[in-house]
């Protein structure tokens, strides 16, 4: 259990940044999500951490040690493979004791691990099988399980649930959660999907190209994004941005609602909503259309609980609404997040009521 | 402190990598720098092995050798012997080669995967277990003493290992492009023409050059059926008419073997990962 | 398909005409095959020339064939690294592989000339050679260990050569690398590795480089030492592409004839002979086809072993 801190770490491939000058501390016992598009540089920084690549600048703290320069071996972390990387030639037991004989402990005491460590994951009665005959969720359990049994500082899971079909991948990410905050060790975790990211993450790191965006809890995250790119990477749908003559302003789908139906305790503001399709979801109804933006017609979604029973036609125009509290403000150029503006002067198409 | 310690174990890691691949190099290469050498050297130089570097040049290199090789021995007509030769072989073997391949890479299921290995087994039957009693096919076809009997032989293990590698290329074409093309109305054999058989260019090429490169490297053979020297190919020409006895002329001698050998060692080396892919095929996706 | 009747005609009838060959009394000149039994087979066996041949083709195989499989794992091993000036490393240490046998041994014939010898020379200059100034100006080198080491029989054996040097004579002593029997054999296998090490090494390679990188990547995580990692986890890996990279050497070197033929010709004394070339000189040299064929004969069964090998190796694959 360990403090992980990176100290302006940069990695270049020629001349491509892949990690540009990041600065982050991940603290005792912390589940931390690196979150980005690929080829945002989030393995990159997890493969830096592990020891794997060598920074081109910057340093590398554990546990208050510099590590920057010590092979992974030295570094007391384990990390999980989007392949999972099982030794296809060992079976189960071997797999899994392979940490602990690099260490040098006893046949007696490795055996006890491994099965403390298979015990956690449900997998004892595999230990036997090799790495070929199990499924893909048998081998994620078992590659979790070579990565605790050495009870190490700092996990590393790289992408672990991408290789799993959509039900064991729900399952599969409360296991991983549940089991990281009974032995509390400090986990950093690379994903691309977002959900699995504000399901999991006590802070998320989200980055792009290279740069971290924003780093903070999932709620801080969706509900003040820092920038437009974080704005429009998470929620699903994501964030409505609509331009505005001097900022973009942007709007979650659910807070995108018929003016019937709100009853707003600020300041609203309205837009004439151009339905083009109505997509039935069950709990939802997700409605796709256009408002006039600043440059032409913008493409919005929203997102309609199904405790609104009014009837939505395709083609047909609606006025909708959205509490000014809820409103962000990004600027034109840098997508940066911005103080709110008084709307009054915002507004030449859709106009500010009060009431 | 760590970072020294970092650089240090770069530099033990690099320094143990570049001493293993020099010390190999060495090993590998000392024969064909030896030869380059040794072809230029004049005769009052190479003569004192005593006094005088064998690696390097103690007085002023000639090409007297070089000459005396290309005017006064069959040097040339061993050169043009081996290329009659390769082009021949290379010929018949893409003729019977190609469409093998073809029929085997469409065989359906495990099938044609099983012929293919038997075939590729074929190609390692070694023809020193074998040049005896065909040395009775030859004087059967009347080709005794002639290169022509080697271009009839040659092709018992460049079909083979050919069909060999244009099979694993042939595989790598979906089926469905060719099917394609059946639809939009060609004949099976039109869509192999039109079709396979571009897409197999790069296959076709290395086949090319490999069958090539097999009857250049063939040895037992060509010193059993050709034994007057107008219808030697180089390897044996070299070997057997330009090491005459005790009187061994060195220079010459060195000069035809490596001017022959970097050529192809060069262009060799250019297809070489294909032929790798080739050879290991399958052996190294398991 | 007109491939596989090519080589039935090629292949399978001089096959059966081999055997045929084995049981009767073929030469050159009476090419009429009466059947004799197994009195070839007798002839040839019991001459000890034939059997100094079957033990060198062993010998010459399973030695070069150790040292080949271990020296191209190393090898690879370096190669698999990314390290400046690579491809001038590689296109060197392929070099014997891609040039003709019998050209490339033609530079070891000069290497390992009775009076050229280069390694003499590095001998003589470090003085582990016996060195003859003049006549009677003997200055004993390091001989008598090579003596001790086996290497070197007596003084007879190594070469003394003399040359006129103007006034005076010149003389040296030489190892004559191929005109002993130890260092004919050594010579001989010395070349079957260098001729056979980069086909093997760039197969063990290929294997190497297949080893998923997550694999290695996990070794490095896992806090595994590099001999533990390598014998626990790379090896194992590359074992099966090795085994296949073994077989192949196992049936050139067996079956090659080359090297012989252009380095000793079987000399000294048929010390070095080979069951192909000793076929090739009792079948087409002294025309005795019969003979000749139940020499080569002798090969077939281990060559049936080896390709058994290979075939379960594959089928292996398949299953897995």
């Amino acid at each position: 259990m360990s403090v992980v801190e990176t100290k302006a770490l940069v990695k270049r491939f020629g001349d491509v940044v892949a990690v540009n000058s990041i600065d982050l501390r991940i603290e005792e016992g912390e589940f931390l999500v690196l979150l980005g598009p690929s080829g945002s540089g989030k393995t990159s920084l997890l493969r830096m951490v592990a020891g794997l690549e060598k920074p081109s600048d910057g340093q590398i703290l554990i546990g208050g040690k510099d590590v920057t320069f010590m092979p992974p071996r030295a570094r007391n972390l384990s990390m999980v493979f989007q392949s999972y990387a099982l030794y296809p030639h060992m079976n189960v037991f071997r797999n899994i004791s392979f940490p602990l004989k690099a260490e040098g402990l006893p046949y007696e005491e490795r055996k006890k691990k491994v099965e403390w460590a298979a015990s956690i994951f449900g997998i004892e009665h595999l230990l036997h099988r090799k790495p070929r005959q199990l499924s893909g969720g048998q081998r994620q359990r078992v590659a979790l399980a070579r990565a605790v049994v050495r009870e190490p500082g700092v996990f590393l899971l790289d992408e672990p649930l991408s290789n799993l079909d959509a039900q064991l991948r729900a399952t599969a990410r409360d296991e991983i959660k549940q089991f990281q905050r009974r032995i509390g060790t400090t986990t950093i975790y690379v994903t691309h999907d977002q959900v699995e990211a504000m399901g999991m993450g006590d802070r998320i790191a989200v980055m792009h190209l290279g740069n971290m965006h924003q780093l903070g809890t999932p709620q801080e995250l969706y509900r003040e994004p820092a920038d437009t790119f974080v704005a429009t990477f998470l929620g699903s749908p994501p964030m409505n941005l609509v331009k505005k003559d001097s900022c973009i302003i942007g709007f979650h789908p659910e807070h995108f609602l018929p003016e019937d139906v709100l009853h707003p305790e600020t300041a609203t503001f309205s837009f004439a909503f151009e339905v083009t399709r109505v997509e039935y979801l069950g709990a939802d109804r997700f409605l796709y259309g256009m408002v006039q933006g600043a440059e032409g017609p913008t493409r919005i979604i929203s997102k309609v609980p199904s405790l609104v029973t009014l009837n939505f036609e395709a083609g047909r125009k609606y006025t909708f609404v959205v509490q000014e509290s809820d409103l962000k403000y990004f600027d034109h150029a840098s997508g940066k997040r911005i103080p709110p503006l008084p709307f009054t002067t915002v507004e030449p198409t859709a106009q500010a009521v009060v009431s | 402190m760590t970072n020294g310690n970092y650089i240090l174990r770069q530099v033990a890691r690099y320094g143990l990598i570049y001493a293993i691949v020099t010390l190999f190099a060495v090993f590998a290469a000392l024969p064909f720098f030896q030869m380059l050498v040794i072809a230029f050297k004049s005769d009052a130089d190479f003569n004192n092995p005593r006094e005088n570097i064998p690696f390097w040049f103690n007085e002023a290199p000639t090409n007297e050798h070089l000459t005396y090789l290309l005017e006064e021995t069959q040097y040339l007509t061993f050169i043009w012997n081996s290329l009659l030769i390769g082009v021949f072989v290379v010929g018949i073997t893409l003729v019977f080669a190609t469409p093998a391949a073809y029929s085997l890479a469409r065989l359906t299921g495990r099938q044609g995967e099983r012929l293919g290995i038997l075939i590729f087994l074929v190609y390692l039957i070694p023809p020193t277990l074998l040049f005896i009693p065909m040395s009775r096919v030859v004087s059967f076809l009347e080709l005794q003493n002639s290169k022509w009997a080697l271009v009839v032989i040659y092709p018992t293990f460049t079909i083979p290992f050919c069909t060999w590698l244009l099979f694993g290329f042939m595989k790598t074409i979906p089926k469905d492009i060719e099917e394609q093309a059946m639809v939009d109305g060609y004949s099976r054999f039109g869509a192999m023409l039109r079709v396979v058989l571009p897409l197999a260019l790069p296959g076709l090429l290395t086949v090319v050059v490999f069958s090539f490169m097999l009857t250049l490297h063939e040895y037992i053979y060509a010193l059993a059926f050709t034994t007057t020297s107008s219808e030697k190919p180089i390897s044996v020409g070299v070997t057997t008419e330009l090491v005459r006895g005790d009187v061994f002329f060195w220079q010459s001698l060195m000069a035809a073997a490596v001017f022959v050998a970097l050529p192809i060692a060069v262009i060799y080396n250019l297809f070489l990962n294909r032929f790798v892919s080739g050879l290991t095929m399958g052996a190294v996706k398991g | 398909m007109p491939a596989v009747l090519y080589i039935v005609l090629l292949v399978g009838v001089p096959f059966a005409l081999s055997i045929a060959y084995s049981f009767s009394d073929v030469t050159i000149g009476d090419q009429s095959i009466d059947f004799v039994g197994l009195e070839t087979y007798e002839r040839v066996v019991d001459n000890p020339v034939f059997q100094t041949s079957l033990v060198n083709n062993f010998r010459f195989t399973l030695f070069s064939q150790v040292l080949v499989t271990t020296l191209s794992i190393i090898l690879a091993l370096a190669l698999a690294q990314d390290f400046p000036g690579k491809w001038f490393f590689r296109f060197l240490i392929l070099l014997p592989w891609v040039t003709p046998i019998a050209l490339g041994t033609v530079g070891w014939l000069y290497m390992l000339d009775t009076i050229y010898s280069p390694f003499d020379y590095v001998l003589r200059e470090l003085g582990f050679l016996a060195n003859v100034e003049g006549k009677g100006g003997f200055v004993r080198g390091l001989t008598d260990s090579l003596q001790s080491l086996g290497l070197v029989e007596s003084d007879t054996a190594l070469k003394l050569n003399c040359q006129v040097r103007g006034e005076r004579e010149v003389c040296f002593f030489n190892m004559q690398w191929l005109g002993q029997d130890q260092t004919a054999l050594g010579s001989v296998i010395a070349v079957h590795v260098w001729r056979m090490l980069p086909l093997s090494t760039v197969i063990v390679l290929a294997g190497l480089t297949s080893i998923p990188k997550d694999i290695r990547d996990a070794v490095a995580v896992d806090g595994v030492g590099h001999l533990r990692a390598f014998f626990e986890v790379t090896l194992p890996l590359i074992a099966p592409i090795t085994g296949i990279a073994t077989l192949f050497g196992l049936i050139y070197t067996f079956t090659d004839v080359t090297v012989i033929a252009v380095l000793t010709k079987g000399n000294p004394a048929n010390e070095t002979q080979v069951l192909p070339y000793w076929a090739y000189l009792k079948g087409i040299q002294g025309t005795n086809l019969a003979e000749g064929a139940a020499i080569a004969l002798f090969m077939f069964p281990f060559l049936l072993v080896i390709a058994v090998l290979v075939l379960r190796f594959i089928s292996r694959r398949e299953v897995t």
